[in-house]
């Protein structure tokens, strides 16, 4: 997937100019919010399952090594493969050789970010496979050839309208009387495309949610049932996961699962919850013959022991964009590469580094609401600025800014030269905007200006107020 | 003063960059709260911002260094009192972070424990129940991002609120979403912010409130700018003017002074 994070400021420019994209962003913030609130309201125990969720991967990750080489014997004990893949090359060529030596010419994948992040599709179709997804959003995309923009809700970027017409290019054969106005009618008339696509795939893909040392089990959650479809049909099913999905328990892996849909979509639960753990035994009824497990490092482990290492408690709920005032204005693609929102804001730079991703983590209000929402208690803003303090120890922010920020520390650090300033240029600035209040322009605050007006100071300054009013009752003393 | 009552707290007031230069009468006003609490205000002359534009643009060094300055101003106080969530917030969460491992960090730590935001201050530090004001109108209150977060002020400012007489409180819709200010990030994305600002100005034309109120100036600005700007004659004040009683004058960005 081609890079855009350099053009953050473009892509947002775009982003705010396209009317379908914000008629869509609208459904950001209705259909979320509201339905985590509720469904966390109704569960009294909710911040202690947060607290209990933190400490599960905390562990696990201060134990990943041990919990990583347990898994991988489960998986073996159980009759599957487990691949090293430390980068996304070595990913997909692992990916690719299994696909080859299963004879296939079509893959159905679940839904999975992971393979978007080691892009997958594009490289499989490259090779003469073609991918096909199942999952509704993500086939949506796949339609448009686009990338989602949003880690849960990937084709939240579109209108019903705009959904409707695709599937009316790509179902031609649908008559024009055909409902196609709701999700489940699209549901349907996907399912039934879809369906045909299951049994002829060779290969199932698909994504973990949770990777369960314990048993070597894989979990992920679906709310249409796709993902079983992908992983139990075809022959051979491929798990591409990234390192830090390791819990060490099944009941480690209940107690998140508890907190993940309530902050995701606002269900209690997603409405499937899928345990795979190897390939088909004897006597079960259905299930592949061949079960790998892809585990991806691409740059995780270098955040271990760093001030970045929360961010790999993320369990990809999405509540931080469904929150962020930022995501709501310009959607998921301006962030330009995978990972949108507060958690693309962290992460990205991890994964692609700091001098392509550097706006990411400086386009953020410090709100905390995406902090204040995080199932994983992961302190978002805190490593934006982690990544700020290195943009700007590695002088990658643009010079205007750095030389703006120095002179005016120069002054702040200073107390009495900043006196003689502020005294000397506030009394100044309050004459000129006597009259009307404020400015609608003033060199040097084009940035503010552009959009609103800056009121002007009201007087001189309160310290010299303060000083006057304070020698005046000095003098006033017997 | 002193000498007749000596056992008042000593109230050390970090007035803000943006009060000082831009709105002293919320210094006032803060002033005056503070004295009807029952303690005794100062001003230090050696303040000059909480450092936060350098904390959140990554320079570290010119942070900690402004840190320092603020603390040695103001560590001999009972207490430190700022009007604004997001620059309390500064001085109560962060500065302890700043100097996480260092020879200062328990200096920075016993300092940040006696800083408080004002309405906060006033209701949860000194038990305040009512002011002694009027306002004659409706208003609406912003929640700042720092202060409804980092300090949990949502309550104390509406609480002294509705001692007011004659003030009709008026809730907008999404009261404690972010209105898109950011410090910096206002002009180093100003397109995205005024996109933020725009939704926020819209909740507070929908409440239908004549006067617009927040705990801090930096918010204030931005959203008086943009309803300005919009042609809106929606007022806005910091809500220790309200609270002091010290709202007679031109609101934020009005002129006929
Ligand atoms: S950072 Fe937190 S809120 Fe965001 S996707 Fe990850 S777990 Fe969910």
């Amino acid at each position: 997937m081609q890079i855009t994070s350099p053009a953050f400021k473009e892509n947002a420019r775009g982003a705010l100019a396209n009317p379908d994209l914000q008629k869509a962003l609208g459904h950001v913030r209705l259909g979320f919010i509201d339905k985590r609130q509720k469904a966390v309201d109704a569960l009294p125990e909710f911040d202690a399952l947060r607290d209990s969720a933190r400490a599960i991967k905390d562990h696990a990750l201060a134990h990943l090594d041990l919990y990583l080489e347990a898994y991988e014997e489960k998986v073996k004990a159980a009759g599957g493969y487990v691949h090293w893949a430390p980068t996304a090359a070595d990913a997909r060529a692992v990916i690719l050789e299994i696909c080859r030596a299963a004879g296939a010419r079509t893959v159905t994948k679940g839904k999975s970010m992971i393979t978007e992040e080691i892009g997958l599709n594009a490289f499989l179709e490259k090779e003469g496979i073609r991918p096909v997804e199942t999952d509704l959003g993500e086939y949506i995309i796949q339609l448009r050839g686009e990338h989602p923009s949003h880690i849960i809700a990937p084709a939240v970027h579109l209108t019903r309208d705009q959904v409707e017409a695709d599937f009316r290019r790509a179902h031609d054969h649908l008559p024009v009387a055909r409902d196609l106005s709701e999700p489940e009618s699209l549901l349907a008339e996907a399912r039934r495309v879809l369906r045909s696509q299951y049994f002829a795939a060779d290969v199932g893909i698909t994504g973990a949610n949770f990777l369960v040392a314990e048993t070597g089990s894989s979990v992920i959650v679906t709310n249409e049932g796709n993902g079983d479809l992908t992983q139990i049909l075809p022959r051979v099913h491929v798990v591409v996961a990234s390192i830090e999905k390791i819990v060490p328990t099944m009941e480690d892996m209940s107690q998140i699962l508890r907190v993940l849909a309530r902050s995701a979509t606002g269900q209690d639960m997603s409405v499937y919850t899928t345990v795979s753990t190897g390939p088909r035994r004897e006597g079960d009824p259905d299930g592949p013959e061949e079960y790998h497990v892809v585990l991806l490092d691409n740059g995780r482990s270098a955040m271990l022991g760093t001030e970045f290492q929360d961010m790999l408690r993320c369990i990809r709920c999405g509540a931080c964009m469904n929150h962020c005032p930022v995501y709501h204005a310009v959607g998921g693609h301006a962030y330009g590469w995978v990972y949108p929102g507060p958690m693309g804001a962290v992460l990205t730079p991890s994964l692609i580094g700091v001098d392509k991703a550097g706006h990411l983590p400086n386009a953020s209000t410090f709100c905390g609401r995406c902090e204040a929402v995080c199932p994983m208690h992961i302190p978002l803003p805190r490593m934006m600025r982690h990544w700020r303090e290195r943009e700007f120890s590695r002088g990658l922010n643009p010079a205007a800014q750095r030389y703006g920020l120095r002179a005016w520390a120069f002054f702040a650090r200073r107390p009495r030269l900043y006196r003689l300033a502020v005294s000397l240029a506030i009394p100044v600035l309050s004459r000129l905007g006597r009259r009307r209040g404020r400015f609608r322009r003033l060199p040097l605050a084009g940035g503010w200006t552009r959009h609103r007006d800056l009121p002007a100071p009201e007087s001189r300054t309160f310290l010299q107020q303060w000083r006057d009013r304070d020698a005046a009752r000095q003098e006033a003393r017997p | 003063m002193k000498q007749e009552t000596p056992q008042k707290p000593r109230v050390g007031l970090f007035v803000t960059c943006l009060v000082d230069l831009f709105r002293p009468t919320v210094g006032f006003a803060a002033v005056k709260l503070v004295e009807e609490a029952g303690c005794e205000v100062e001003v230090p002359m050696a303040q000059t911002c909480c450092g936060q534009p350098a904390y959140n643009s990554g320079d570290r060094e010119d942070a900690v260094a402004i840190a320092r300055t603020t603390i040695e101003t103001f560590e001999d106080y009972d207490y430190v009192v700022a009007p604004s969530g997001s620059c309390a917030g500064m001085l109560r969460k962060h500065y302890p972070a700043l100097f996480k491992g260092d020879a200062w960090e328990a200096r920075a730590a016993a300092f940040s424990a006696r800083v408080h935001e004002l309405t906060s201050f006033l209701v949860d530090v000194m038990g305040m129940e009512r002011v002694s004001a009027a306002h004659v109108g409706s208003v609406t209150y912003h929640d700042s991002c720092s202060g409804l977060r980092e300090l949990g002020i949502a309550a104390q400012p509406r609480r002294l609120l509705s001692s007011v007489e004659g003030l009709e409180l008026r809730e907008m819709k999404d009261a404690d979403v972010c209105c898109g200010f950011g410090g910096t990030f206002c002009v180093k994305y100003s397109d995205i912010s005024n996109k933020i600002v725009e939704e926020k100005a819209a909740n507070i034309a929908a409440s239908g409130a004549e006067t617009l109120l927040a705990g801090d100036l930096g918010c204030l600005m931005n959203m008086a700018g943009k309803l300005q700007r919009q042609g809106n004659a929606v007022r806005v004040r910091h809500v220790a003017e309200v609270l002091a009683g010290m709202d007679d004058g031109p609101a934020i960005g009005e002129g006929g002074r």
